[in-house]
């Protein structure tokens, strides 16, 4: 009667367990964000690692989805006569969603496994414990820079793959499906609102937040060697992603549900 | 000894789920003294530096350096204990990111003790004192032998003038000339600085070389301590295998963990 029941209990212990071990890290994370001292040179490698570096392939992963927008919306919206709201969908599209999910997505799979592999490695080669030893905190050395700069950069990715993605729609429906140019841009214009940029933006920050959390998460607690850093990588990049869309609908609902 | 150790650990033990690694230790390093640590792999050896520097928490026992409890003190009175100690790893655990000079001042630059040119310079001299010339400062860890990274270890383990050291098996890994290298170099910057050192090793040359005292650890436990000129004709059994090197003795090395 007892034996069935073992291996729900011990599940239910593991993952209350993951999930107190990652609240204490976060609490402990935050506060270190806030406290001085601020090591600047590490905020600074970070932003470049996170922000600079990833421009490529956001920029082109905003390229084609706005490309791909465009055809998509108009072969469905043509069957209702309504090939005018091709503009409309796009730029709602892109700022509102696929631009800051794409970006958190590229940015979990680019940087979030790059982060755990570094820190993984630092811990599993004793650099971690010689912080220690060094009167250096390695939540504030290692941890706190990341999360700064992944809260600061998404958005500013994301603004820029919100122009991306525009751009890639109005290069399809203009040079491809023969939209007017004066026309496609002012209908995006108009339809634009404040809230619709802003939104992403929030999420943009959140999303860059999950996934420098969870690089650094997992990188850190990483145990076991090569195979070790492996799974902390693995663990980085798919915690991640499923946060970021789990995310992405709590906040949607948050902003835009009535 | 009515002096006061430098170091004094009493009846500490520490528990990995059921295994328990530390059951009960005592350890008394005097000011200036140089002790060893031996035993098998899995004895605890690393373990007990890790509770000194405040890396593990104890279950129970106390911890005591100049005379002051480490157990259950805040962080800011652990990093003033820590600025007291300097720690020689064994895979060295050089920042990879780093200069080799950066690597060398890093703490004194992380306690923001000088600006980064004289912590350059006082690195290049510490660098001096282990056998590296100032060409190496601006190389990369990934780009030294394991002997230079194990100095580049030492100096910077020297950079902010520790009152104490703790070297985790400094020669592992190393050739036996470079091994006995290191050894000398460990020995010459401990008497120049007048350090305590407390080390834990298997390579017994290299506890011949740096040792005034020995503790042997077995089971979470000293079996045996003493000096290190009794080592070879102690009637300690656990002490005779280890020496030897013997399979046959009261040692049993765990075949499965």
């Amino acid at each position: 009667m007892i034996n069935p029941l073992q291996p729900v209990g011990r599940a239910s212990l593991a993952i209350l367990g993951t999930a107190g071990r990652l609240t204490l890290f976060t609490a402990e994370a935050l506060s270190h964000c806030v406290r001085p001292p601020f090591y600047g040179r590490n905020i600074l490698r970070a932003i470049v690692e996170i922000g600079y570096f990833s421009l490529p392939v956001v920029g082109l992963t905003a390229l084609f989805a706005g490309m791909v927008l465009a055809l998509q919306s108009y072969t469905g919206f043509a069957r209702f006569s309504a090939e005018g709201a091709v503009a409309n969908v796009v730029v709602l599209s892109i700022t509102r969603e696929l631009a800051p999910v794409l970006a958190g997505l590229m940015l979990a799979g680019r940087v979030g496994a790059s982060m755990a592999a570094e820190i993984g490695t630092m811990r599993v080669t004793e650099q971690i414990d010689a912080l220690t030893t060094l009167s250096t905190n390695p939540m504030k050395f290692l941890v706190a820079p990341r999360l700064i700069a992944g809260v600061a950069m998404l958005p500013l990715l994301v603004t820029v793959a919100d122009v991306i993605g525009v751009f890639g729609g109005y290069l399809v429906s203009v040079y491809k499906l023969g939209f007017n140019p004066s026309n496609y841009l002012q209908s995006t214009w108009d339809f634009l609102q404040l809230q619709d940029y802003l939104s992403g933006m929030a999420k943009a920050a959140v999303f860059g937040f999950l996934v420098t959390l969870m690089g650094c998460y997992h990188g850190y607690n990483s145990r076991g060697g090569a195979q070790g850093v492996g799974t902390a990588t693995t663990n980085a990049v798919v915690s991640a992603s499923i946060l970021i869309l789990c995310f992405n609908y709590i906040l949607t609902e948050a902003f835009f549900a009535r | 000894m009515t002096e006061q150790p430098k170091i004094r650990l009493r009846d500490v033990c520490k528990s990995f789920g059921n295994k328990r690694v530390l059951n009960g230790l005592d350890l008394d390093v005097g000011a200036g003294e140089s002790v060893v640590v031996i035993g098998g792999s899995g004895t605890g050896k690393s373990v007990t530096l890790k509770c000194i520097l405040g890396m593990m928490r104890p279950d129970a026992g106390t911890i005591e350096v100049d005379g002051e409890s480490l157990i259950g003190i805040g962080d800011r009175d652990r990093d003033r204990v820590n600025r007291k100690i300097g720690m020689l790893f064994q895979g060295s655990a050089l920042f990879d990111s780093l200069h080799v000079w950066e690597n060398v001042a890093f703490g004194l630059l992380a306690e923001h003790r000088c600006s980064r040119r004289e912590a350059r310079d006082l690195a290049i001299h510490k660098m001096a004192m282990v056998g590296l010339g100032s060409d190496v400062a601006r190389l990369y860890p990934a780009e030294l032998s394991g002997g230079m990274q194990k100095r580049v270890g030492l100096a910077r383990a020297i950079a902010t003038d520790p009152e104490i050291i703790f070297f985790d098996e400094p020669t592992t890994g190393l050739d036996p000339i470079m091994a006995d290298v290191i050894n000398d170099l460990i020995v010459n910057v401990t008497r120049t600085m007048g350090a305590t050192a407390l080390s834990i090793t298997h390579d017994m040359a290299s506890v011949r070389k740096i040792a005034n005292r020995v503790a042997m650890l077995y089971e979470g436990r000293i079996v045996w301590a003493g000096r290190v000129d009794e080592l070879e004709d102690c009637a300690n059994p656990y002490v005779d295998q280890f020496v030897h090197g013997r399979a046959e003795g009261p040692i049993r090395m765990a075949v499965r963990g």
